[in-house]
């Protein structure tokens, strides 16, 4: 029982498959086609910024609104009762066993000029309205597709926040805003520093969802990465120099709000 | 809670299990006795059979007869013929096409890269000669026209396979003023209604051709100038687009893009309102020909059905599907009036001899223009690019600002 | 005014599920559509279900999506139960390490873990097909399995083993006997997780599936740089409403069971 020799196949095989290859990525980030040591690669990088920050940008947005939109709903279902719960959660996570691109291939039909939702602005006297192939469009993508990350992980621990402390907090006089603020906001950064994660990190290194809806004009780093590798404009060396360059921001990102989060917490039990 | 994920996870298990166990009995289902009758002279199609042998083939999409509305299924009636197992996976450019079989993880047998292509595979030696006593039907059928191009001149490598011109296509009940050069794929009254195409070479030759330049050219100068007009032209255009252009055209949801001539009747079929027009400023003559790539799985097999695709039944076919002009003499003959003298397909010569057809470029310049074409997608207009150094800066402040907070009530603790 | 809070929770709750289910209901909509259209709806038929299992590309493209995600999630979960049960026995340090490589493709953008492991493939000269694609589909399924049977192995009383082993039991006996069934729920909600994971993925597959073996995300793809076929919106409405199906029996027979055991409690 107590020997550690099981683990040595997962090991092995992590070694070959996960810490290797990230090597490999890092090597061809590092050298020409011809395998020349140089740092041209990484400084290419840098004609790419538009693209960095524009991706950043964009799953900043959508991550913020998924937990704009995901916090009050977590925290409606938690407080429903137990079969009722049970239900609407099995309700969000069904979408997500649907195939992704044609859930979003049906974003399409609904934001066309000619679209759905078009249609019936046009009934009402209204549109139409330039909804594909913009920036908004692919935020909507990313919030549709990856807000069930959001919801799922606020939800459980939500369940964890008793009524009764929310009770206690009203009989010590505290009014709504107080006691969201002072209890069930510091209860929940677990929650929601999960859901950020799950939802920042596809969002940032998507490449279909920006172009199926945002029109293949403006890519972000995922395409970018993409194009690299098997796309229009092969070079593999530059495709791994963009991929570092991309881990060490998501790396960057989560550090900055992991730094965040502990604060909070130290602030409040500190 | 985990349980919960476990119960319905294992539920869906089931159903899936339920779901696809019934699927491939249904499959194979539906296989019947061929109905064409194809010329065999010169060839034994049987060669492979019961022998195991498959092919990979690696085509655009959209390009080859896939026996809808009743037409012939080629792959399945060349699987039936010959035994032999046909892989069909597809591509939506050359370049795509090119980054997949230069990245060395996929073996393929058949492919169709387009002239400049095939010049630049024979010339990075990623394609094979090929033994053109396995394709009888390329000197019986193929029109002399169409051998020895410059991007094979002894045409030791391709057979062409499909040919056509790139023209604009366009919703005539949108468009009023006259489509007759490429200037109104950057008119501002269409801003939002244009669609381009997304891949460098078509891109480039269009942006050079409206400047003047040949779209051949080597100049940097000329090529940069074309990567800013087309940057320009990002204020107008709706999307970049390949096959989707289908879709687009065909529901009205854009009027204006250019393409290739071979889709036209296939657009038109849905959507009655769309026209074409090639511009007077020239266009580009393409051929896309079937090579075999050097890293093949089975050669023989490969030219066997290079040699099916040349029968001008299922020419025939193929034309009726994909709707692209047939370099193939019989497949020709069989043509319904219609089709040839429709313009867009069969264009005058006076067009033909204005139209430039693209060679293969040296490495250089096609490195240039992959990069500049990076640059055209990645350059963003409409993004306000301060907003994000703001964002980061918010981001530290608050950091910032709680960290200093935090030191501030500690002191005041250890003060207590 | 708790009235009011609760009426627009239930109207809240109400609007973003309709959000999650628009397009959901535009794909079973439109896979009824007579013509190929996805905008226009010109009149009701069943054509597109009977096509849908006569189309063989995307019938082939379902077993092989089957095929890899029963192949790597039973890989993933041998794998992982066996490093689980390795990681449970090391120290507090050299856990700490290996949980951290475990998180890696947990945490790395799914594109990055796919083109490492395309430069891998490549690299060791292997043919992209069946196998890249298992492979390729464990790495990213063994994290999750190692993480859902973890904390059944923590909750596990140590003694169970010592007093199997007082008994007779030698450590594999042990082993088998005592550990497995003890921590089973967590290898089977591991395994489960791996197979629905693996079956959708796209991104990573994107990277190194071959000519030889197209999963179904892939055949979607390629289907949507083009037109889609309502074949395509047929297939996701039976996957739809058999995945409705069975959780709603689930979730009835759950409830039955918790009520059951509730009055149970309730006697006592």
């Amino acid at each position: 029982m107590k020997s550690k020799l099981p683990a040595l196949p997962y090991l092995i095989w992590m070694a070959l498959f996960i810490v290797v290859p990230l090597g490999l990525v890092v090597y061809f980030a590092f050298t020409t086609a011809d395998g020349q040591f140089t740092i041209a690669n990484i400084s290419q990088v840098g004609q790419y910024t538009g693209v960095l920050l524009r991706s950043i940008w964009l799953a900043a947005v959508a991550t913020v609104l998924c937990l704009l939109i995901a916090y009050p709903l977590a925290f409606f279902l938690s407080r429903a009762n137990y079969s009722i719960q049970r239900t609407l959660i099995m309700l969000v996570m069904l979408p997500m066993w649907m195939n992704f691109l044609l859930r979003t291939y049906a974003w399409m039909t609904l934001l066309e000029t000619s679209g759905l939702i078009n249609k019936l602005l046009g009934l009402i006297g209204l549109g139409p309205v330039q909804m594909i192939n913009t920036p908004g469009a692919v935020v909507l993508g990313m919030v549709y597709n990856y807000l069930p990350f959001m919801i799922l992980p606020l939800h459980s621990i939500m369940t964890k926040i008793e009524n009764t402390t929310l009770e206690a907090a009203q009989d010590l006089g505290a009014n709504w805003w107080q006691s969201f603020r002072r209890v069930v906001l510091p209860l929940s950064i677990p929650g929601i520093m999960t859901g950020v994660t799950m939802v920042f990190v596809p969002s940032i290194s998507t490449f279909i969802i920006s172009r199926m809806l945002g029109g293949g004009g403006n890519i972000l780093i995922g395409d970018l990465i993409e194009l690299q590798f098997i796309g229009s404009s092969y070079n593999p060396n530059l495709g791994s120099a963009i991929s570092l360059v991309m881990m060490v921001i998501v790396l960057l990102c989560m550090s900055l709000f992991n730094q965040f989060d502990k604060s909070e917490r130290e602030g409040i039990y500190g | 809670m985990k349980k919960r994920v476990l119960s319905l996870i294992l539920a869906l298990c089931t159903v899936f299990s339920v779901c696809f166990a019934s699927l491939p009995a249904a499959a194979a289902a539906g296989s019947s006795k061929t109905k064409y009758s194809f010329d065999k002279s010169g060839i034994d199609y049987q060669k492979f059979k019961g022998k195991g042998v498959s092919i990979n083939v690696y085509n655009w999409g959209l390009y080859i007869a896939e026996g809808e509305d009743g037409g012939m299924n080629v792959v399945k009636e060349f699987e039936e013929l010959t035994g032999i197992k046909v892989n069909y996976t597809m591509y939506a450019t050359n370049e795509e096409m090119y980054a997949k079989l230069k990245s060395g993880g996929a073996k393929y047998d058949v492919i169709f890269p387009s002239d400049y292509m095939v010049g630049r595979m024979i010339e990075e030696d990623m394609i094979l000669p090929l033994d053109f006593d396995n394709i009888p039907n390329y000197d019986r059928y193929i029109d002399d026209s169409f051998k020895n191009l410059e991007y094979d001149p002894q045409n030791l490598y391709s057979v062409p396979y499909t040919w056509g011109i790139v023209g604009i296509l366009y919703n005539a009940d949108l468009v009023k003023k006259p489509v007759d050069s490429w200037d109104i794929l950057w008119d501002p009254d269409y801003t939002g209604d244009i669609l381009m195409f997304n891949n460098s070479r078509d891109a480039f030759g269009i942006a050079l051709k409206r400047l003047g330049y040949s779209m051949n050219t080597t100049d940097k100068k000329q090529l940069q100038e074309a990567a800013e007009s087309l940057k320009k032209q990002k204020t107008v255009v709706q999307a970049y687009v390949m096959d989707e252009i289908f879709d687009k055209l065909g529901a009205g949801e854009a009027a204006i893009a250019p393409y290739y001539a071979g889709d036209y009747p296939l657009i038109k079929a849905d959507n009655p309102a769309i026209e074409f027009a090639v511009p007077k400023e020239g266009t580009n003559r393409f051929v896309d020909a079937v090579c075999i790539p050097k890293d093949c799985n089975n050669k023989e097999a490969a030219e066997l059905f290079i040699n099916f695709l040349c029968d001008p039944v299922v020419g025939y076919e193929n034309f009726l599907t994909i709707g692209y002009s047939s370099p193939n003499k019989g497949t020709y003959d069989m043509l319904p009036d219609m089709y040839k003298k429709n313009e867009a397909l069969y264009p005058d010569q006076q067009v033909l001899d204005n139209a430039e057809g693209f060679i293969n470029l040296d490495t250089e310049t096609n490195e240039y223009t992959q990069q500049l074409w990076t640059e055209v997608l990645s350059d963003d207009q409409h993004v306000n690019k301060w907003l994000i150094p703001i964002f980061i800066t918010a981001a530290l402040g608050a950091s910032l600002y709680i960290n200093i907070s935090r030191t501030v009530k500690k002191r005041r603790g250890t003060y207590k | 005014m708790k009235k009011r809070s609760s009426l627009f929770s239930k109207v809240y709750i109400a609007v973003v599920l309709a959000f999650l289910y628009l397009p959901i209901m535009v794909l079973v909509v439109f896979s009824f559509n007579q013509s190929k259209s996805r905008a226009v709806f010109t009149g009701f038929t069943l054509d597109w279900y009977q096509k849908l299992f006569h189309n063989e590309a995307i019938m082939s493209a379902l077993l092989n999506s089957l095929i890899v995600a029963v192949i790597s999630s039973v890989v993933a979960t041998v794998l992982g139960t066996l490093a689980a049960v390795g990681i449970h026995a090391m120290n507090r340090r050299m856990r700490s390490m290996v949980m951290n490589l475990t998180n890696i493709p947990v945490i790395n953008p799914e594109i990055v873990t796919g083109v490492s492991l395309m430069l891998m493939f490549v690299f060791l000269k292997m043919g992209f097909g069946l196998t890249t694609l298992v492979v390729a589909h464990t790495t990213f399924n063994v994290p999750y399995v190692i993480l859902s049977v973890m904390p059944k192995l923590r909750q596990m009383d140590v003694f169970q083993v010592e007093a199997a082993q007082d008994l007779g039991c030698n450590p594999t006996q042990a082993f088998f006997k005592v550990v497995i069934p003890e921590i089973m729920p967590g290898i089977m909600s591991g395994f489960l997780i791996s197979l629905t994971y693996s079956f959708d993925d796209f991104i990573i597959s994107h990277f190194v599936a071959g000519p030889t073996a197209q999963t179904l995300p892939l055949a979607i793809f390629s289907m949507t740089r083009k037109k889609v076929s309502p074949e395509i919106n047929a297939l996701s409405t039976i996957m739809f409403v058999a995945i409705l199906a069975v959780l709603l029996l689930i979730n009835i027979a759950d409830i039955r069971r918790e009520s059951k055991k509730k009055r149970g409690v309730q006697r006592r």
